[in-house]
């Protein structure tokens, strides 16, 4: 579903590489977790997929559902089903969340050539997500993102996630800044939207959501590599005993 | 930094301009000039071009002595330089100040337009004159210098509300208008307004007596059609007591490589409790993008007058046309109590250059303001916010709320903030907030994240960056607002 080829990536206005080989493969219908310390470059990685024009790919490849994408845009990218729930998801003053998701569903639809969605279609379409992600309506109402609390912000990503059904999700720490509550429901959202054909790529410092979004594969990613992959187990240890360790038993 | 890596670098820089100079293509649609039979006054002013338009007009004596008057002064009046705006001189010998359609039309409903002309309108797709899809908005439409249609005016008439063309008015209602006009922008008031006050040719002229809720939207659609024409057209608003009205108002010229003056005053008057809510989409022709050759110099003096108590003048204007913008809808708050405010969007693109704000003098107790002001510059634009605040002596608990935000598209454009303020008593009150910022990159990314196209996210951003303004416009006015700057935005960065 999504194979990622000996990555390479700097920031363009620094000039400083921070992915320095990334291999990746996750197939279609497997979760899989990456973990590191601070700084590694796991949001970075995220970044670079999903197609942000401050990094700059200087090697390597990404392929999506068989088609390369490094060369196509942001927005192609998004449309071709590939989804990144923002570790510091972005405010935009001004723009109502509901037009928001209307715009980012109605985007997709008219992608596939299908009839757009009018005001009030869509509302049914929210509102069974809306119950699934356990967020009150009122969020609707509200500027994008404007003052919503860390927390809100996560939901209001994992909301978009389940609006859009993407075929390959990043959840960028969407555990961090959580209430425990809202950290189950990320796990029910995630376990209602996972298909045989679909996949998700799950970024966490912490083993405890990984009790919520169980995941096929663990890997351990270093000073922008991955440098120990393995089952869910290593993720426990990954979260007692840290990163000193990892990468010399690979 | 090695030398391959500046190189890169320096790639990077250029295509991010490329998509910035790919928006200067985009080009100006309603830059079509309709093939209709113009009677034009030989260009040049002297006092006989003042006496050929009072004649045509078939004025009252009083008229041609108050236009006499002002070309007098005028003559004695240099052009002003003080604002931040560049421009050639002004030949003012080189324009023809009358220029209308042969026929005189006289006409009940846009059914009776000249097919021409109504080609012309629907080429526009101004909603505002598509009376189907807008019933419930009359409209005058001034084409040139003079008024061709102006609809609903029976059903108007029935509740008291005059809504005609200016010289009609002077025809049916001389005592009125002699009592307003120039009461409000004296025509000593600055060079052009004298020289609108000398010219003028046309305009709306509304009436709203006492206690009358004017029952639908009035709305004034100008056009500057003929090549070498200035556009003087002066518009007088009044609102007596308890009286209230919606006016709005939309701008198009076609596309010439000369520059054409419109120099247009608007009056209004709020009576006791009146209030009085104008509202402008202003979408001159800009120049042309690469050169800046062309394009409306438009120069205009608005003022509201709130005379009595309670009294509300609002100014709302999107301005996203014309080569250079120069205007400041102002109000003198007299009356107790009074209420103005100024709601603006300016956004100027390619080689545009706006100067706008607003005026706000407190004379009466308690009177309130607010301004906010949003300025979106691109491509190699220059816009400036500039505004007073006057708080007299006799203005005794005034209070004045101003936020001037500007937001920046590409980095060859620029921003200024202009704010005066002026208090004159210890009980008066200013908070004055501003920002500027530049498109984020982050804002960018994230949209376009979700698959929304550049396109897209930066004029949902830029809405976004305005809907404090936009709330205050009509719905109709609102949609029609948001297009527009989605239009004057595709391709501006990438
Ligand atoms: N614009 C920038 N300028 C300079 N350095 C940057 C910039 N953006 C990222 N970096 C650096 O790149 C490295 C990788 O950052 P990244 O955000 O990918 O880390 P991360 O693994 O997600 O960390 P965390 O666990 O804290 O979220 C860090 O050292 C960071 O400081
Ligand atoms: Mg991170």
């Amino acid at each position: 579903m999504l194979e990622i080829k000996n990555l390479h990536a700097k920031i363009v206005e620094e000039n400083l590489p921070i992915l320095k080989g990334v291999n990746l493969t996750i197939k279609a219908g497997e979760t899989h977790a990456i973990m590191g310390p601070n700084g590694s470059g796991k949001s970075t990685l995220s970044k670079v997929l999903a197609g942000d024009p401050a990094y700059e790919i200087t090697a390597g490849e990404i392929i999506l559902d068989g088609k390369p994408i490094q060369e196509e845009s942001e927005t192609d990218r998004a449309l071709m089903g590939l989804f990144m729930a923002f570790q510091y998801p972005v405010e935009v003053p001004g723009v109502n969340n509901g037009s928001f998701l209307r715009m980012a569903y109605n985007a997709q639809r008219k992608f596939r050539e299908e009839e757009e969605v009018d005001p009030l279609e869509f509302q049914t379409v929210l509102e069974k997500k809306l119950n699934l992600v356990g967020m009150d309506e009122s969020f609707l109402d509200r500027d994008l993102n404007f003052g919503f609390s860390g927390g809100e912000k996560k939901r209001n990503e994992i909301l978009q996630m389940a609006v859009l059904d993407p075929k390959v999700a990043i959840l960028d720490e969407t555990d961090s800044g959580l209430d425990v509550d809202a950290l189950k429901s990320v796990g029910e959202v995630v376990s209602a939207l996972k298909r045989p054909d679909n996949a998700f790529l799950v970024i966490t410092h912490y083993q405890r959501l990984l009790n919520y979004i169980v995941p096929d594969v663990v890997h351990a990613m270093v000073d922008g590599r991955i440098v120990q992959t393995g089952d869910k187990s290593l993720a426990l240890t990954l979260d007692e005993h840290g990163y000193e360790t990892v990468g010399t038993a690979s | 930094m090695t030398e391959k890596d500046e190189e890169m670098i320096e790639t990077m820089q250029s295509k991010h301009d490329k998509t910035i100079d790919e928006m200067v293509n985009k080009d100006y649609e309603f830059g079509f000039q309709t093939d209709i039979e113009t009677e034009l006054a030989p260009k040049g002013l002297n006092e006989d071009t003042i006496r050929f338009i009072s004649k045509k007009k078939n004025e009252p004596e009083f008229m041609l002595e108050f236009r006499l008057k002002a070309y007098k002064h005028w003559l004695t009046m240099k052009e002003p330089e003080w604002s931040v705006v560049k421009y050639p001189p002004i030949d003012f010998q080189d324009i023809h100040y009358y220029a209308a359609p042969k026929k005189k039309i006289e006409l009940e409903s846009m059914d009776d337009v000249d097919p021409e002309l109504k080609r012309t309108f629907e080429k526009l797709g101004i909603p505002l004159l598509e009376q189907k899809r807008m019933a419930g908005v009359a409209v005058d439409a001034i084409f040139d210098s003079v008024s061709v249609a102006t609809t609903y005016k029976k059903k108007l008439l029935e509740h008291g509300v005059v809504f005609c063309p200016i010289s009609e008015a002077l025809e049916e209602y001389p005592e009125l208008v002699k009592k307003y006009m120039g009461s409000v922008v004296p025509h000593t008031d600055n060079f052009y307004a004298a020289l609108n006050a000398a010219v003028f040719t046309d305009g709306s002229f509304v009436y709203i007596p006492k206690g009358v809720k004017c029952p639908m939207d009035l709305s004034s659609y100008f056009r500057i059609n003929t090549e070498n024409t200035g556009q003087f057209e002066r518009t007088l608003i009044i609102c007596e007591e308890k009286a209230s009205v919606t006016y709005l108002e939309g701008c198009t010229a076609p596309m010439f490589d000369t520059n054409q003056l419109h120099a247009a005053v608007v009056e209004l008057v709020a009576l006791d409790d009146a209030s009085i809510d104008y509202s402008t989409v202003q979408n001159w022709y800009a120049g042309d993008k690469e050169t800046g050759k062309g394009g409306i110099f438009n120069f205009v003096t608005k003022r509201g007058k709130c005379l009595g108590a309670r009294s509300k003048i609002s100014w709302t204007q999107i301005e996203t046309g014309s080569a250079i913008t120069w205007k400041y809808p102002s109000c003198l708050l007299i009356g107790d109590d009074s209420v103005g405010e100024f709601y603006s969007v300016a956004l100027t693109n390619h080689f545009q250059q706006a100067d706008t704000g607003t005026k706000m003098i407190h004379i009466g107790k308690n009177t309130k303001s607010t301004i906010i002001s949003k300025g979106i510059s691109a491509g190699k634009s220059a816009n400036t916010y500039r505004g007073l605040v006057q708080m007299n002596k006799s203005a005794k608990g005034a209070r004045n709320y101003t936020q001037c935000d500007s937001m920046l598209i590409g980095d060859k454009c620029s921003a200024n903030t202009l704010p005066t303020i002026d208090i004159r008593n210890q009980s008066a009150q200013c908070e004055h907030e501003a920002s500027t910022s530049r498109v984020g990159e982050d804002q960018l990314f994230y949209l376009m994240s979700r698959g929304i196209s550049l396109d897209e996210a930066l004029a949902t951003i830029v809405s976004g960056f305005c809907q404090d303004v936009f709330k205050k416009l009509p719905d109709e006015f609102a949609v029609e607002a948001n297009q527009l700057l989605g239009l004057q935005l595709e391709h501006s960065v990438g």
